[in-house]
């Protein structure tokens, strides 16, 4: 076969077609992330929604394990970085892409002061994009604040 | 082959060659970094001991796992005298009976699950209504359905065959010579007679012979601990990819079962729920698996996760061998009441499943084509939500997952003796 050149031999619809059958091919290579927004912000520490305060988490053990129970420490603070105690605080989970929250409900089981609270109860069932929900009322105001998390 | 179209196949590779080497689905040993961390995690060599079931403290125990495996084969736990924990769960069909629905005296409403590696589910049977094995070894014995019997025969058994071995063990038993205080069947049963010559016993005599009853699915659990799961040809696989030795990793999987492989972790999602070293989460999720027309309606961890807390053997009972809160923690914080929880069931371990047919919480399904086909098609479950959605697969790649899936069978990690029952 004589050597020729790509541009040579193909016209404009065998392009489209070659692109087609590329695609098709490569559709076996994706991503675990199919259907995960992908400006999600998984930062650990934010201010809550309408701004009445700042909360952030830290995770016992630091990696989440998958399916056992763990547990949080969260830290509570206004918006100017002074901690609160004596917060009300709930805590929900749920998985957006598959109609499901946690197995648990966990809850806040102790003020250990100087704005930090223990989560006890936490457990992911499955690995997959969670969001984690703490609702807040202290000093006379109600808050909340939700994290991403994506987990292995 | 036509030359415009042929020209087209040659382009079509040319162009794609770099775009290709760029994803490892086409050459079927190359994994990412990603992949590569998922097929550890399902790694059998990632499978430590059994964790320690505080409730129990005869989990360990080598004396309480010979008794529990003599208690296991043994028929004489039963009304009839026919049926044992083996009768179901028979040590050369995985640990299960090969039927749709168990049959013990008379038919259940569920399919028998294997024992193997369940000792590292905090939840056992389909709805996860126990809490430890030894709590889920009870259970039948007193179930109409399947050995028939009460706590009461069970204790007398024990008293007459196993007397020494127990008493080394757990202490005296109670003295049920005084048939006017420990009648001959007695339990709270189904059975008219039994039940109530149960409620006419005394308290403390009552607490006695559970006490006993207790100790004995204590031993069932140290022996069924013993029982897990071997290394399978993919796990042969994953050793050889962690030294990346592509000749051992051709020796393990055959091309197909490395694409079927590929699909449990990727497109298939298999692997959110059947995770770890045991492919399975050992949670309950709702798969809008058919209903069986002739059976009531199952609501299975619904009902399940309220059973586990009102059961009279559950960690916190006075029968459990620990009372410290971190013990408990599953059953404080757990979920109940949830519309997450309804027609939910655990997954089961995907170790032999080959030979662990039928399928699903009642059998629904006589082979692995089938399940596949019940994924990909996602029907709407009959009741409450199901967490599937269409999969989209070729037959190919059905075929491809069902001989990867194949591929983990093996043989089991306990010694032969324990296998079959004791000798002598």
């Amino acid at each position: 076969m004589q050597r020729t050149t790509i541009k040579q031999v193909m016209s404009k619809r065998q392009w489209l077609g070659a692109l087609g059958a590329i695609a098709l091919f490569t559709g076996g290579c994706m991503s675990m992330m199919k259907g995960v927004p992908s400006d999600l912000d998984y930062s650990t520490a934010r201010a809550t929604e309408n701004g009445a305060f700042r909360l952030s988490y830290k995770t016992d053990p630091a990696l989440i394990p998958i399916s056992k129970l763990h547990q949080w420490t969260i830290h509570l603070e206004t918006p100017e970085g002074k901690p609160i105690d004596g917060a009300t605080i709930t805590v929900d989970g749920d998985m957006p892409q598959h109609g499901h929250g946690l197995p648990t409900r966990p809850e806040v089981t102790q003020n250990l002061g100087n704005g930090d609270y223990r989560v006890e109860g936490m457990k992911f069932q499955m690995g997959g994009w969670w969001i984690v929900n703490f609702g807040i009322t202290a000093d006379g105001k109600r808050d909340q604040a939700t994290f991403n998390l994506m987990l292995k | 082959m036509n030359k415009p179209l042929r020209r087209l196949l040659l382009l079509t590779v040319a162009a794609a060659t770099p775009l290709l080497a760029a994803c490892p689905a086409w050459q079927p040993d190359a994994w990412t970094p990603e992949e590569k961390e998922a097929l550890k995690s399902l790694w059998i060599g990632n499978l430590a001991s059994p964790p320690p079931n505080p409730s129990n403290r005869y989990a360990q125990n080598s004396e309480a796992s010979a008794l529990g495996h003599k208690l296991f084969f043994d028929r004489r736990l039963s009304r009839n005298g026919n049926v044992s924990c083996a009768t179901c769960h028979q040590p050369e069909k995985n640990f299960t009976d090969g039927l749709p629905l168990a049959q013990g005296i008379g038919t259940t409403s569920r399919k028998t699950m294997t024992v193997v590696g369940t000792a590292y589910s905090q939840w056992q049977f389909w709805d996860g209504r126990k809490d430890s094995l030894w709590s889920q070894a009870l259970g039948p014995l007193e179930n109409p359905l399947e050995h028939g019997t009460n706590r009461m025969q069970v204790v007398r058994l024990a008293a007459t065959a196993y007397g020494s071995e127990y008493e080394a063990l757990f202490g005296p038993l109670p003295d049920l010579s005084d048939t006017s205080r420990f009648p001959e069947a007695a339990g709270p049963v189904e059975d008219p007679t039994a039940k109530a010559n149960w409620a006419q016993m005394r308290a403390e005599d009552r607490d006695a012979v559970t006490r006993a009853f207790a100790n004995l699915g204590k031993a069932i659990e140290a022996y069924e601990r013993k029982l897990v799961p071997g290394a399978s040809r993919f796990d042969q696989y994953v050793q050889a990819l962690q030294r990346d030795d592509r000749e051992a990793m051709r020796g393990a999987l055959s091309e197909d079962e490395v694409q079927g492989l590929r699909l449990f972790v990727g497109k298939a999602q298999c692997i959110t729920c059947h995770s770890g070293p045991l492919f399975t989460n050992n949670e309950f999720h709702n798969t809008g698996v058919p209903a069986r027309s002739e059976l009531s309606a199952d609501t299975g961890r619904a009902q399940g996760a309220l059973q586990v807390l009102a059961d009279e053997f559950n960690a916190k009972s006075p029968f459990s061998d620990t009372q410290q809160s971190a013990d408990q923690a599953h059953l404080r914080f757990l979920k109940t009441g949830d519309h997450q929880n309804l027609r939910a069931f655990k997954p089961p371990s995907l170790r032999n499943v080959a030979r662990s047919a039928p399928y699903m919480h009642a059998g629904q399904f006589d082979t692995l084509q089938q399940v596949i086909a019940h994924y990909e098609q996602a029907p709407k479950a009959p009741q409450g939500h199901s967490e599937l959605t269409p999969l989209h697969l070729s037959s190919k790649e059905r075929d491809q997952l069902e001989r990867f899936l194949r591929a983990l069978d093996g043989p089991l990690s306990t010694p032969a003796e324990l296998l079959a029952a004791p000798q002598g």
